[in-house]
Formats: C-alpha cells, sequence, structure tokens
C-alpha cells in the first residue's frame, strides 16, 4: 500500500516551434489502496501525469512524493530502484514479442538479480493469478488482446510493487475483454492491497471499477472527488459531457422516435466478412422502400471492426421477410428488437 | 575438364574467399556492433543522448563509407603492412574489408535497433531497468530477425568486395577470375569462379533467411 501525492506538478514540452504546456499546477492526493481514475479527453495530458509518477517524464515544476517521499531527490540509480515498486501496464501491452510469455514474467525478476529458477516459479504463481497458466510457452503474438494485457499485468506484478499504473489499459480491448480485466484488476487491489491509479477516456471504466477520479482538461484537474459525487453532481462542462458520452445511446433517443410509424425493428451485426459491400444502400436500392436506421454502432472487437445496426421497417410492409432474407443472404445476423432503441 | 593444378587452384581460391568474407564480417561486427549501438543510443532519440559522441560516430561512418573500397584498398596498404606486415595477400585484405564493413555493419545496426518499438523500452524503463539492461535484453532480443537479415545483406556484400580485393592481389576467387578473365582471356576458369561466387552467394542469403525467420516468434 501506498500514497501517492502529486503537487503544484507542471510539464513543459520544449518542441521547435515553441513550447507545450502538458500539465499545469496539478494537485491530487490519490490514498492508500485507492482505485483512483484519471479521465479526460485525448491530448489532456493524462498520459504525462502518469509518466511523472513514476519518473518516466521528470516533471518541470512541482513534486511527486510516494508515501512521503519526493521522486525528485532520487538519483538516478535509487529511481530505477523505486520504480520497482510501481508497476506499470499500458494500452499496446508492449510485452517483447520474441520472448515467451513466462520470459515476459520473468522479465523484472531477471533485472531485480533474481536467479532463472526462482523467477520461474514466480512467473509461474503470477500467471495462476492472472488465469493463464496453460500459455506459459506460448508467445505473446499467439494471445488475444486481453491474455496479452494479463500476461503485463502479471509482468507488472512479479516485483511486488506497492502501486499499479495503468496507462489506457483497457482501450484496445472490446468491451467483454475490458470488463474481464477491470474484474481482475480489482481483485489484485483487494487481495494485494495495491493502490491502482487508471488513466483512460472511458467513462465506463471509471464508473464500474474507480473508487475516487480527477478529471484532466488541457493539462489542469478540472474536478476530482468520489465517482457517485462526480456522477450525480458533475460541476464542470467537461464531466458532464463525458457521463453523457458514457450513458450513450439512452441518452439521445427521444427526438428521431416520435416522428417514426413504428414498423418492425431488427438488430443486425456486421462480421470481418460483411463490413465491405454497403449492404443497407444495396437493400434499399433493391427493395424501393426505405429503412430507418435508428442505431449504428461499430466496434473493435480484438482488432477486427464490427457494426451493429438497429434497423425499423416501414410500417405494415410487406417485404420485410424478403428483405430479412436479403440481409442474412450477405452473411450479418440479423436478431430481433424487442426493447425501446 | 580442368587440369589438377587448376582444380586444386579453385578450391584454395574458394577457401581464401570464405577465409576472406567470414573473418572480416566478424571482426567487422566486433567493431561495428558495438558502434551501431552507441549510434542508437546517443541519438537524440535514443536512452543517452550525447550530440557529441553521436556526431562523431557519425562522421567517422560517413567518412569511411564514402570512399569508394577500390581507392579504400590502396589508401590501407600501409596500414595493412604495419597491421599484418603485409601490402597484400588475403590478411592484408582483411584489414580493408573490415575498415570498410565497420561504417556499413554500424549504420544497419543503427537501423535494426531503432525500429524496436519504444512502447517496449518504456516499459522496460518502468520496471527499472538501466540502459545496459535495455540494450542487452530489449533492444537486442527484440530486434534479432532485423539483425539475422542485416548480417546477411552484409555478408554479401562482403563476400563481393573480396573479389574487389582480389583485383589487387588479395587472393581467392575474385583473383582467379581476374587474372584468367581479364588478364589471360581463359574464359572457362573466369565461368566457373563466377558460378561458385553465385552459389556461395546463394548459400548465405538462403542460410541468413532461414535463420532469422526460424528465429522470430512474432508470427503467430
Amino acid at each position: 500500500m501506498s500514497e501517492i501525492i502529486v503537487e503544484n506538478l507542471s510539464k513543459t514540452f520544449l518542441a521547435k516551434d515553441g513550447s507545450v504546456e502538458a500539465l499545469k499546477n496539478v494537485n491530487l492526493t490519490i490514498g492508500s489502496g485507492d482505485i483512483y481514475g484519471i479521465i479526460g479527453m485525448s491530448g489532456a495530458g493524462k498520459s504525462t501525469l502518469v509518466r511523472c509518477m513514476n519518473f518516466l517524464e521528470a516533471p518541470s515544476q512541482g513534486r511527486v512524493l510516494i508515501d512521503g517521499k519526493s521522486l525528485g531527490d532520487y538519483t538516478e540509480k535509487e529511481l530505477r530502484k523505486q520504480r520497482q515498486d510501481i508497476g506499470m501496464i499500458f494500452q499496446h501491452f508492449n510485452l517483447l514479442m520474441q520472448k515467451s510469455v513466462l520470459e515476459n514474467v520473468c522479465f523484472p525478476l531477471y533485472i531485480q538479480g533474481k536467479k532463472k529458477a526462482e523467477a520461474h516459479e514466480r512467473a509461474r504463481e503470477l500467471l495462476e493469478i492472472v488465469g493463464l497458466s496453460d500459455k506459459q510457452q506460448a508467445y505473446p503474438a499467439q494471445l488475444s488482446g486481453g491474455q496479452k494485457q494479463r500476461v503485463a499485468i502479471a509482468r507488472a506484478l512479479a516485483s511486488d510493487p506497492k502501486i499499479l499504473l495503468c496507462d489506457e489499459a483497457t482501450s484496445a480491448l472490446d468491451p467483454q475483454t475490458t470488463a474481464s480485466i477491470l474484474d481482475l484488476l480489482k481483485d489484485i487491489n483487494q487481495r494485494f492491497s495495491i493502490t491502482i491509479v487508471i488513466i483512460t477516456h472511458q467513462m465506463s471504466v471509471v464508473r464500474k471499477i474507480c473508487s475516487h477520479v480527477a478529471l484532466l482538461k488541457d493539462g489542469q484537474v478540472v474536478e476530482q472527488g468520489l465517482v457517485e459525487q462526480i456522477f450525480t453532481h458533475p460541476k464542470s462542462a467537461v464531466a458532464k459531457e463525458l457521463i453523457l458520452k458514457d450513458s450513450g445511446s439512452d441518452a439521445k433517443t427521444g427526438a428521431p422516435r416520435s416522428k417514426i410509424k413504428s414498423g418492425e425493428k431488427i438488430r443486425i451485426v456486421f462480421s470481418e466478412n460483411s463490413a465491405f459491400e454497403p449492404v443497407i444502400a444495396n437493400l434499399v436500392l433493391t427493395f424501393r422502400e426505405p429503412v430507418n436506421i435508428l442505431k449504428a454502432d461499430t466496434k473493435n472487437v480484438g482488432g477486427v471492426a464490427k457494426g451493429e445496426m438497429i434497423l425499423e421497417f416501414i410500417k405494415d410492409s410487406a417485404n420485410v421477410e424478403a428483405m430479412k432474407q436479403y440481409l442474412a443472404d450477405r452473411g450479418l445476423a440479423i436478431g430481433e428488437v424487442t426493447e425501446d432503441v | 575438364m580442368f587440369s589438377p593444378e587448376v582444380t586444386s587452384m579453385i578450391i584454395q581460391g574458394i577457401g581464401e574467399t570464405l577465409y576472406m568474407t567470414l573473418a572480416s564480417a566478424f571482426l567487422g561486427y566486433v567493431f561495428g556492433l558495438p558502434m551501431g549501438i552507441l549510434l542508437t543510443i546517443s541519438d537524440k532519440d535514443g536512452l543517452k543522448p550525447n550530440p557529441v559522441l553521436y556526431k562523431l560516430l557519425d562522421v567517422i561512418a560517413n567518412i569511411v563509407r564514402s570512399i569508394p573500397f577500390l581507392i579504400l584498398l590502396i589508401l590501407v596498404i600501409p596500414l595493412s603492412r604495419l597491421i599484418v606486415g603485409k601490402g597484400y595477400g588475403p590478411n592484408a585484405a582483411i584489414v580493408s574489408l573490415t575498415l570498410a564493413a565497420v561504417p556499413f555493419i554500424a549504420r544497419m545496426v543503427e537501423s535494426s535497433l531503432k525500429e524496436v518499438d519504444t512502447g517496449v523500452i518504456e516499459a522496460a524503463r518502468s520496471m527499472g531497468a538501466g540502459t545496459f539492461t535495455i540494450v542487452w535484453k530489449v533492444l537486442l532480443v527484440e530486434a534479432r530477425t532485423s539483425l539475422i537479415v542485416n548480417a546477411t545483406i552484409a555478408l554479401g556484400t562482403i563476400l563481393g568486395y573480396t573479389a574487389m580485393a582480389g583485383a589487387l592481389g588479395a587472393g581467392g576467387l575474385g583473383d582467379i577470375a581476374v587474372r584468367y578473365g581479364y588478364h589471360r582471356r581463359v574464359e572457362s576458369i573466369m565461368i566457373v569462379t563466377v558460378v561458385l561466387l553465385i552459389v556461395l552467394f546463394q548459400i548465405i542469403q538462403t542460410v541468413g533467411m532461414a535463420l532469422a525467420n526460424r528465429l522470430d516468434k512474432r508470427k503467430s
């Protein structure tokens, strides 16, 4: 367990065309054992902030204190030692592609000078914790995104850290995998009392596991506090916007629905095979009958674009069955929609 | 079809060519690999940026590489005498071949190492790895395939250079091709040496690529 205090932190990057202020006077207190979310749009400075917490980026001004000790006071060598107490996982996993899963988890142990047998034993325990005992000898290229992140988590835990920093750790994963990774993080937080800092742009992530949250905009903290508090009483415009985005489709349906004379609705799902043909446009041209697109959404599922649409046919149309057949013939999965869209 | 003398001369030529190629490549890597690593880590986005060191190595590499090999061969004769005691023969050629190979190899090592994903390097830093560990356990490991492919290219290039060194009395297949093909117009011998050079090149290329593929774990 460890406490992180960020004091008056500023970070300025020198670029060719002037300087960029990535962080401006940031103050945060992350309590021991918290799961602390830091949320903001891209470019808000989240990643820079989390890199200041283990001094991968040295701040231009201000201090970062871990259990009361300022990281800035350490020498390079002491800092490397200190970093072993701070695990980190990344959006793109950052595993060694040429090493097996087991060797990847052993890597931080080798840095600490552990012997091979000892490191292997510890790595096997960790792979057990993340549920990948059967993948020890596999290489990262053979794993799914979720499995790679589990390996990365096992690797981050290898040195028994007191803090785990997660930089957009679920942003490259589909919703189901995201949920399972978040469950794992929560479990780790409780079992090992590790303080977890989660950087994300998804409010759903914060809502699911964080106890506290800070909202970052243009390098400044605009709001911070308990998650329920910010959800129920968002003060800033950014907070309201992020919460609205999170609630997604259920917030936007009001207006168009009143104009529709409700006909039969179906949900269609595009897979990788069907995403190239303009199916809906062709459907309309073939049957010369409009369909209403009530909702359209594409998701990155394990690196493949998958789309989902909810269509509504004209009330009392005679072509409904033929149109469904047309869509099914093109490899789309079709489902009934009973609930209000 | 050839007299025993010619056959044994060709066999000796193959031996000399292989000896010069392998020895120069080995020495080329002994100096070129560290030079390539230093170029990588001292560059401005490297692990330990050092503009002075980078510029120095950069200029040395450019100067040596900008001298045509045939001219380098002649320039290096006094140095060869100093190191191996002779200005001609396979050992003398190794001096000039190595000198030409070092900056070439260093540049290829540099480009291989710079291909390594910066995210993996950052992950290693976050675990407390120092510069030496990152070079040894991250850069060289992750760039392995690319390094082997480039070593194959380096061997092929050095093989070609041995033929040029042959023209200046270094021995080897190139020497035979020049003496018989050019000076004496015995085309059959020249053709045999050329075919042998092609075969050697093919072997190097095939073995190198097979090794690179076999050691690459990025394919699922």
